[in-house]
């Protein structure tokens, strides 16, 4: 029984790392009171970052590492349009998905051929050796044990350090934060910065780690899914971890299903995350009092001190 | 003012696309003579601008009535995807009987897959209050699946050498050519109907006034009693029944049958066509020429210049960047200009 | 006291403060001088450019030219943190709290270098005890009443032990007798040596409290006095040039039919931050002003809101128009059968601010101008009514084509008035009628409504402003925790007594707890 479960469990944590990363990134984004949709396109470009310099390198730190970078760096292609330039953070979100998907694929053609070794779990001693919990926690690539500590990391910032509540403040009320003089446009920055930074490594882990292999549009909606787990931990990380797993749990549900020979199309099964998505947000968002009390007051809206 | 972005856009990411073909060793006047010029210098390849343009400029038209009320309809893709299957199931059902009737009934199908589709996201907005953004990618992707199900299973062609995909329609089922020797046809007449209709909408209904407010001030719009409820359906469901004819379209014209990937993403470069045309019905079918003309630019890319096709997305999402970071600079310059006035005036009044 | 502030150097110094926005010249060689110690009041109306000049001197905004010195010395505020390191602390008109954070986490986030919140939270308790500004530091803003909010930003700007504090017209959050309690701490605190500027447009409360004043108006100063020594009416004439002008008001003509009643209206808010509406019983009679007074925030976005139709209700017939029940009709059925609405927000509620006056006035006068054809839109009928608009009531603008933005506030105030009288509605109802309005549109403003009601329009007007009530209403009832009082004939009650009913005693009242608006410290503080 719990042989049988091991791999499961594993492969559960394994699916939903990405979500943890994107996800968490996001959130702290929008803590800050920016709506950046474009956590596809930071995937992707982290995704291809990462796989293109693991290649080149040989070393899959130095992919993450390009994966973070990139995702900051088309992080801050929508910062400087949604916060210097104050365009519309909804189109500019949609700006940045659709140009990171263009871009990874016209950049990526060289690499849907390549093949990466697939990396070897990182046994932490002792503890591995546990029976159940050791191989399905403690026998992962290196990317799940720093997911977590983004998790204990984003947690300890945003509700026991002052620059977390500073952050909180100001996607409460912009407008105030900088009244009491606070640097509102360079701390949104930081925030859109870090989001992009995490969905990057995100994306590198998908294609360093998890695949490993590039492939055009290789995310299939993982950033779309991530910016959808926020609202449903309502702006929380501890829920935010929980519904990277279940969404984890429900993409490995459909594989061992299929591996399975369950007698349903393959398509109803591929579509199980994307309805499921649907069904958690509106789950969460049909109470309207919910969203109210825990969204950042003022997500997506553009704010510049001088208006 | 407003026009003038657009162009400044197109001109910026025209000027990239040279910086681009550099860096990667063309020659760049060659290549975006190629990537341009080339494409529309014959009969042939304009008539191939317009069969692109065609659902770009239907789907940006039903999308833009939608942005205008802050209505968010991303999903056309998907909603495309079921105006194939809607109309192309008809099609295939229509085995022989069909007459005149039987293409019209196919266009009724194609748009109502497409609003039944977007029904989905305008109802969970309204009755659950769930994002429209999220729910309607999310369906483009179960869209997706689903077509891939049907011409896996269910419609595929027993003839078809186990191809994934349906049976050819008939002849007498396919939109009859506009100029016969090209792939151009009817279907064009019907996006410019569909233009037409959202120009009167937007700039003459009280009903396309009432959603403008609803976009500017969601406040003004209850305070006046407009209901937000309709400002959703109709946002949802013009952008569906669009893409749903524009799927109907596709298969209906030049593929003539389902297959798993029928759109090279009219959807989501419509969003981007919806923009570049300010949400405007007559500004959209101009900007659906110059997208078109980027589809058929990196199909010839490929050929001639051995890039990979993806550079049409490339250019499509540098279009839209420049396209909101020229927005704002135009903005600012009228902003500053004003600013310089009154100044002016008091320095003069002080001298 | 006198003759140390003659010795040391002013505590504040202005000369020649210039700051010119692209529309307006807010301030234009502004001198101002404040002593230690003194309770110096900066008076002008609506639009003079006394908020400009306080963020000039709390560094929120910086001056095109003129010099600043504190104590003495020439500085340069670059920010509000550099005005707190000189000792400067503001409270401002509109709060500049986190609702969803604690009192204790909003002051710390104001103070440089507050680590530990533990004993942030006992100095809060101790400061706001010694100055009678009881607290709770450990509630969330959001569950404060507006007057317990304004405790927090003076408490937060004392712990700073500051040398200047700026108060930003902080009586209109609170009810009259709030507003003495506060003067008893700012005397003690000026007594400490502590300046204060004091920005107020209410006279008599300026006579009251302080002991030097500037007056502003279009941005320049037009002169300095000491309050105590000049009339109400001599200052008026400082600060608008003229006399305070008055309406001509007829006496009531009683017997009017109800137009609008409003029958055990209840209602539980949408908002979680909002005021729960409780058995509000109000008739409305056809030739009478009636007015609903009250400090803000105690339920009367809700109950506009419940009225008009934004927010429609269950029952029907807790809302009645002209004797139909209307509870459950949106707010375009309210308006067929005869509603017109004026809401507090002109931007955005009221007008749509991008948009032009024609296209504003198709907004709400579509039905009476006749505009709509066959679902399309007749722009020429719409541009007609809203220049007969713009003749009617005096409005300043560039047209029917202007955007509404582009009107100062007062004059998008009369067009909204002006566009909902025109089309000659059966029951009026009006938000803050002239709130943020100069004196010139505020005096048309009520002078229409008073027309308005001789032509036996019912008229339910809802204002922050008693004065504005006792000028122009017949009868007044006053709204505290989402209940409402009794309405009174304005000639048999006074300032005092609709004072005491707005902190929610009124005789009848139930019993509840801490009513709003300044008086339920005590009980905050036990919690």
């Amino acid at each position: 029984m719990t042989d049988a479960l091991v791999p499961i469990l594993a492969a559960t944590l394994a699916a939903g790392t990405p979500l943890v990363f994107a996800a968490l990134g996001e959130l702290v984004v929008e803590k800050s009171g920016v709506l950046n949709l474009g956590v596809e396109g930071m995937m992707l470009c982290g995704a291809l970052a990462g796989f293109a310099a693991t290649v080149a390198s040989g070393s899959a730190a130095v992919g993450a590492l390009a994966g973070l970078a990139a995702g900051a760096a088309a992080a801050l292609v929508f910062a400087l349009l949604t916060l210097t330039l104050q365009a519309n953070q909804v189109a500019a979100g949609l700006a940045l998905s659709i140009f990171g998907v263009g871009l990874s694929a016209f950049a990526g053609k060289p690499f849907e051929s390549v093949a990466l070794p697939a990396p070897q779990p990182f046994a932490l001693p002792a503890l591995a050796d546990l029976p159940l919990v050791g191989p399905v926690l403690f026998a992962q690539p290196p990317l799940v044990y720093l997911s977590w500590a983004l998790f204990g990391l984003v947690s300890w910032f945003l509700y026991r350090t002052r620059p977390g509540l500073v952050l909180r403040a100001v996607g409460e009320s912009p407008a105030v934060a900088h009244a009491i003089g606070y640097p509102v446009i360079g701390i949104r920055y930081l925030a859109t910065l870090f989001g992009g930074a995490m969905a990057g490594v995100g994306g590198a882990y998908l294609s360093v780690s998890y695949t490993p292999m590039w492939a055009e549009n290789m995310t299939a909606g993982r950033g779309w899914i991530a910016l959808a787990l926020v609202v449903f931990a309502t702006w929380r990380p501890g829920r935010v971890l929980a519904g990277a797993y279940l969404f984890g749990g429900v993409t490995i549900a459909q594989f061992f299903a299929q591996g399975a020979g369950a007698a349903v199309a393959s398509q109803l099964l591929s579509s199980l995350p994307y309805l499921a998505t649907i069904g958690v947000l509106v789950l969460i968002s049909r109470n309207p009092n919910v969203i109210r009390l825990n969204a950042p007051v003022s997500l997506g809206q553009s704010y510049h001190p001088d208006a | 003012m407003r026009y003038l972005s657009p162009l400044l856009a197109a001109a910026l990411t025209i000027l990239v696309g040279y910086a681009l073909f550099s860096a990667l060793g063309r020659d760049p006047l060659a290549a975006l003579h190629a990537f341009f010029v080339r494409p529309v210098s014959t009969a042939n390849g304009v008539a191939e601008l317009l069969l692109k343009a065609s659902p770009l400029m239907m789907i940006a038209t039903g999308l833009a009535l939608g942005f205008r009320a802050n209505v968010w309809n991303i999903g056309a893709e998907g909603q495309l995807i079921l105006g194939a299957i809607c109309g192309g199931g008809v099609a295939l059902h229509l085995e022989g009987a069909a007459s005149g009737w039987g293409l019209a009934l196919m266009v009724v199908a194609g748009a109502l897959g497409g609003m039944a589709w977007a029904a989905i996201p305008a109802f969970l907005r309204t009755r659950f209050n769930a994002s429209e953004i999220l729910t309607s990618l999310m369906l483009t992707y179960v869209a997706a699946l689903l077509l891939s199900y049907l011409v896996h299973g269910p419609w595929r062609d027993p003839q078809g050498f186990n191809f994934p995909q349906s049976r050819m329609f008939d002849d007498a089922l396919l939109f009859p050519l506009l100029v016969e020797g090209t792939r151009l046809n009817a279907s064009f007449l019907l996006a410019l109907a569909v233009v037409a209709a959202g120009w009167v909408f937007v700039h003459k209904s009280f009903l396309g006034y009432q959603m403008r407010v609803a976009g500017l001030a969601d406040a003004a719009a209850r305070y006046a009693g407009f209901s937000a409820t309709r400002t959703v359906w109709i946002g949802m469901l013009a952008g569906g029944g669009a893409a749903g004819l524009a799927g109907l379209a596709e298969v209906a014209g030049p593929i003539g049958q389902l297959t798993p990937s029928i759109s090279p993403g009219y959807g989501f470069a419509a969003i981007i066509v919806a923009f570049v045309g300010r949400l405007n019905p007559v500004g959209c079918a101009l900007a659906s020429l110059l997208m078109s003309l980027l589809y058929l630019g990196g199909e010839q890319a490929q050929m001639e210049l051995r890039l990979p096709a993806a550079i049409t997305g490339l250019f499509q999402g540098m279009l839209l960047f420049f396209l909101l970071g020229a927005d704002v600079l135009i903005n600012f310059r009228v902003r500053a200009l004003r600013r310089a006035g009154p100044a002016a005036a008091s320095a003069g009044q002080a001298a | 006291m006198q003759g140390a502030a003659a010795a040391a150097p002013p505590r504040l110094s202005l000369r020649g403060i210039r700051k010119a926005y692209p529309a307006v010249v807010a301030n234009d060689g502004i001198d101002l001088d404040v002593a230690p110690g003194e309770i110096h009041a900066v008076l002008g109306e609506n639009g003079a450019g006394k908020s400009t000049l306080m963020k000039i001197i709390y560094g929120v905004v910086q001056p095109d030219a003129g010099a600043i010195r504190w104590e003495g010395r020439p500085v340069a505020i670059a920010s509000p943190h550099a005005a707190r390191a000189l000792g400067i602390g503001m409270v401002f008109q509109h709060f500049s709290l986190f609702e969803t954070l604690t009192v204790t986490q909003n002051v710390a986030l104001a103070l440089d270098g507050a680590r530990d919140l533990a004993a942030l939270a006992r100095r809060i308790a101790e400061v706001s005890q010694r100055y009678g500004l009881p607290l709770d530091p450990r509630r969330l803003v959001h569950s404060l009443s507006v007057g317990e909010r304004q405790r927090v930003e003076i408490v937060r700007c004392l712990l700073q032990a500051p040398r200047l504090l700026i108060l930003d017209e902080p009586t209109s959050v609170l009810t009259p007798q709030a507003v003495q309690r506060l003067f008893e701490t700012l005397r003690q605190l000026a007594a400490e040596g502590c300046s204060i500027l004091y920005i107020s447009h209410k006279l008599d409360e300026i006579k009251a409290l302080c002991t030097g004043a500037t007056v502003l108006r279009a941005g320049r100063v037009t002169g300095t006095c000491d309050p105590r020594r000049e009339t109400a009416s001599s200052m008026a004439r400082m600060m608008i040039g003229r006399d305070l002008p008055v309406c001509a008001h007829a006496a009531a003509a009683p017997g009017g039919e109800p137009r609008l009643v409003l029958a055990g209206l209840a209602r539980a808010a949408d908002d979680p931050f909002g005021t729960d509406l409780d058995g509000i019983d109000l008739a409305v009679h056809a030739g009478e002003i009636v007015g609903i007074a009250g400090v803000s925030g105690n339920g009367q976005q809700e109950l506009l809101r419940a009225v008009s139709g934004e927010t429609p209700l269950g029952a029907p017939l807790a809302v009645q128009l002209l004797g139909a029940g209307v509870g459950r009709m949106h707010p375009g059925r309210r308006r067929k059968l005869g509603l017109g609405f004026v809401p507090e927000e002109r931007l955005g509620r009221g007008a749509v601010p991008h948009m032009s006056l024609a296209e504003n006035a198709l907004l709400t006068a579509h039905r009476a101008g006749g505009m709509v054809r066959a679902g399309l839109v007749r722009a020429r009928r719409a541009t007609a009514f809203a220049r007969d608009c713009i003749e009617r009531f005096a409005v300043k603008c560039g047209g029917p084509g202007a955007a509404a933005r582009s009107l100062s506030g007062g004059n998008l105030q009369k067009f909204i008035v002006g566009r909902e009288i025109l089309q000659a509605p059966k029951v009026l109802v009006v938000a803050q009628p002239t709130w943020g309005v100069d004196v010139g549109a505020a005096t048309f403003i009520r002078q229409a409504l008073i027309d308005l009601r001789k032509r036996g329009t019912a008229i339910l007007v809802i204002s922050e402003e008693l004065d504005e009530l006792f000028e122009i209403c017949d009868r007044i009832a006053v709204i505290a925790q989402g209940r409402l009082s009794p309405a009174r004939p304005t000639r048999e009650t006074s300032v005092e007594e609709i004072g005491v009913w707005m902190s929610g005693l009124w005789p009848g009242a139930r019993a509840a707890g801490a009513p709003a608006g300044g008086t339920g410290g005590a009980t905050a503080t036990q919690a």
